[in-house]
């Protein structure tokens, strides 16, 4: 056993660091730190700027303009980045369809699409979840029937994040309703600006609308923008959510989230000393950073096994459930430390007028959007009870 | 990084897994326990001889290992195993304070304790410290040449085993000062020292010592006087360490019972492993014993470092084991049913011993405290 990393690892974390320092704009960094919106033009200036460094795709091939890291390279950048402030990357594009036009596309559909993820020219949303399904992901009733040359496509999807910057969809549709509920699934790109396409924004409980419903009516899908085989769907699926799954365990996040709260801990009065000293308060958070030293610890046995070669199965979803919680844990302690100054709701300052004042210190303000907008954690990918039961059957064989 | 054990410990683990197998029959463990013996002399001598104890001392001390691993290693085995015989008290807190301040004299007895023919017993803890490891009351004080203990230890590890006890007395300082401490090798049928042994919950032997005017040379001090405290945080550090692992190989004992049983047992005509309220239980289970082997992982590995780091792994550690061990203890009984709380099913006894686990050098609330301290001195940096 050896718990360090290797020169090379260190070195390479070296570089990432300094390349954050020069290249990380501050407006951007700011908003992160502060909880504060980004808006599409501030991801797609932060994309641009990795891009051109040949950082955005951190897990393609080389060959399509990726990083080619290994799963070690790719959780010390994801913390460093998470420490340097730096926005979290939006997955659909990068982490999500990629992977799978890599393993199962079409050459011609890598070399359409792939380039406009790197580029900025396509922003991808996820077309997974339909109304009344929820994590059961299989009850896909969107349909699309073949006609002629053309798939004809109707139904609806809901709970598509960032679907509103969006001008592609990947989605999971119906093509056979003859077989058993996972067999009739296909996997299917969608041009949003296709006629029949409605996107329509939920708000949410943290008072902003990342989620979407995207309906379609009779919208009409070239059959070349099928990936794999029709019916097939499903495994391909399976494979976007078991294979390339990264930093599932969001232990960047929870490290930079601890970071915030000792500063605010130590800085904030109560009664008379800092909150830090508060033996309730202290408690739980150095429980919290216990048990974020373990998971630390546990993600990395997870990524280096992965890194030499063996595909994390349900390994991610125990990292998926403690990961959720602790990162849930944090926000609920960082919203418990702004104390009063969780309450006032300041729309404007979070997103990101430049002339509006927060009413109390900078990072009251988002403290209790964010541990609202947190409660997503234990929810979305798979609920933590569906990885619950993924752990009982698979590696407990119950 | 490497999560991989060395060849070298491998074979130690595949050894020491083999031999546990064969010999360590629950059966027999809890009759022996029955009987009100402390331990099993012959298994005691025979992983002697397979070298264990040997695993837990240097090279240079007259072993082959002395590492944070080597001690994590062997004791999750035992823990896995239910293994009661004396150790940690002889090899891990004895030994390493002989081996720590001992002179090339004392170290001689290293040999023996190495090849299981001598037990050593740690005598520190005292009826007002709880978890304090500078709260010593025992006096030693100077009678001519002759050095003079009075005081009452309590909770000696196999105390009523031991052949010599290594026994910590105040020469100078206030109650709980940590300067003024030394430690002191006394032979348990020295006159004045009355050892009164009892079994703990678990199964574990433990004792009262008892010390009125026992007189001893300035021989029998291990190391400068008064100078002892760092050696001794350092030896707890080490069976913090051991009884960490001890526990999570407990836990993955409890775990397969429980696991097997539910695949087992029936109920409403399937198995209970079908019902999800039981399935969720135990996939919550699981996950925090994977914790607890990063915790372990992550102690074994700064056992070497500075004093203040390694604390900080050692609370944080000891706090997260104490954690999960209880939420195993009490999961896999219930999940187990009225069967989980007989003596005669192996379960009880890893339950009792994962408890009483959290009750050995500090406790869940302790460590937590503890680490807020050792956070706060070190300015938050790890």
């Amino acid at each position: 056993m050896d718990l360090n990393y290797t020169e090379e690892q260190e070195a390479f974390r070296a570089e990432v660091r300094s390349f954050l320092a020069d290249n990380l704009p501050d407006h951007i960094a700011e908003k992160t730190r502060l909880g504060k919106q980004l808006t599409k033009a501030d991801t797609e200036e932060w994309n641009a700027i990795l891009n051109a460094r040949g950082w955005l795709a951190a897990n393609w091939p080389k060959a399509y303009g990726g990083a080619e890291w290994n799963a070690v390279e790719r959780q010390i950048f994801e913390e460093e980045a998470c420490l340097a402030h730096a926005p979290r990357l939006v997955p659909f594009g990068l982490t999500m369809l990629a992977p799978v036009l890599l393993a199962f596309g079409s050459e011609e559909q890598r070399q359409r699409f792939l380039p406009r993820i790197l580029s900025g020219e396509d922003w991808w949303c996820q077309g997974y979840s339909e109304p009344g399904a929820g994590s059961d992901l299989a009850a896909v009733k969107t349909r699309a029937v073949l006609d002629g040359d053309h798939y004809v496509v109707n139904g609806q999807k809901t709970w598509t994040t960032l679907g509103q910057h969006a001008n592609w969809i990947f989605c999971l549709v119906r093509t056979n309703t003859e077989v058993k509920n996972q067999a009739g699934i296909s996997f299917l790109l969608i041009d949003m600006n296709t006629p029949g396409v409605t996107v329509r924004p939920i708000k949410l409980i943290d008072g902003d609308a990342e989620v979407n419903e995207v309906f379609f009516d009779d919208v009409r899908v070239p059959v070349e923008n099928l990936v794999g085989e029709q019916d097939k769907g499903w495994t391909y699926a399976k494979y976007l959510l078991t294979h390339e799954r990264t930093n599932i365990a969001g232990v960047g996040f929870s490290d930079a989230a601890l970071a915030t709260l000792k500063h605010v801990a130590a800085n904030t009065a109560s009664g008379g000393k800092p909150l830090n000293q508060n033996p309730h308060f202290a408690a739980r958070l150095a429980q919290v950073e216990i048990d974020l030293m373990a998971m630390r610890t546990t993600n990395l046995r997870v990524i280096s096994a992965a890194a030499k070669g063996q595909a994390p199965g349900a390994e991610s979803s125990m990292l998926k459930v403690k990961g959720t919680l602790l990162r849930q844990e944090l926000t609920s302690l960082l919203r418990r430390a702004a104390g009063p100054d969780a309450m006032p709701y300041l729309p404007d300052y979070l997103e990101g007028g430049d002339n509006v004042d927060a009413m109390g210190p900078e990072h009251a303000a988002s403290a209790a959007p964010t541990y609202f907008n947190m409660r997503k954690l234990s929810i979305f990918g798979g609920a933590n009870e569906i990885q619950r039961t993924i752990i009982s059957k698979a590696i407990l064989e119950l | 990084m490497d999560f991989n054990l060395t060849e070298e410990r491998t074979m130690l683990q595949d050894m020491l897994q083999r031999f546990l197998a064969e010999r360590y029959d629950h059966e027999a463990r809890r009759k022996l326990l029955e009987s009100g013996t402390a331990y099993d002399a012959d298994i005691l001598n025979e992983l002697a001889e397979l070298g264990i104890l040997g695993a837990i001392f240097s090279e240079e001390d007259g072993g082959f290992g002395g590492a944070g691993f080597d001690i994590s290693v062997v004791f999750e085995e035992f823990g896995r195993a239910g293994v009661i015989e004396p150790i940690l008290a002889s090899a891990v807190l004895g030994g390493s304070l002989v081996a720590a301040l001992g002179n090339d004299e004392q170290k001689e007895l290293i040999e023996a304790v190495v090849g299981g023919q001598s037990v050593l017993a740690l005598a520190h803890g005292e009826p007002t410290a709880r978890y304090d490891l500078s709260d010593v009351r025992t006096t030693a004080a100077a009678d001519g040449n002759a050095i003079v203990l009075n005081g009452t230890k309590t909770h000696v590890i196999n105390g009523g085993q031991a052949g010599k006890l290594i026994v910590s007395a105040r020469e100078s300082g206030a109650d709980t000062d940590h300067v003024g401490i030394s430690l002191f090798m006394v032979s348990s049928d020295a006159p004045g020292v009355s050892i009164n042994a009892y079994q703990n919950v678990d199964g574990t032997s433990a004792a009262r010592v008892d010390l009125t005017d026992v007189r001893l040379s300035a021989a029998d001090r291990l190391g400068d006087a008064g100078a002892a405290f760092e050696a001794i945080e350092t030896a707890i550090a080490r069976g913090t360490l051991a009884v960490s692992a001890e526990a999570l190989g407990a836990m993955d004992a409890a775990k397969d019972l429980t696991v097997g049983y539910l695949k087992e047992r029936k109920q409403f005509g399937v198995p209970i492993g079908k019902f999800q309220a039981l399935q969720h239980r135990m996939a919550d289970v699981l996950i925090e014993i994977e914790q607890a082997r990063s915790a372990v992982v992550n102690l074994a590995g700064h056992m070497e470092a500075d004093a203040a780091t390694r604390d900080l792994h050692v609370s944080a550690t000891k706090n997260l084991i104490g954690r999960v061990g209880t939420l195993v203890a009490e999961e896999t009984i219930q999940m187990h049913g009225g069967i989980g709380m007989t003596d005669e099913y192996a379960l009880s006894h890893f339950a009792r011993r994962l408890t009483m686990i959290d009750h050995l050098f500090g406790d869940v609330d302790h460590h937590l405290e503890r680490f807020i301290a050792l956070s706060a001195a070190s300015g938050g940096q790890l």
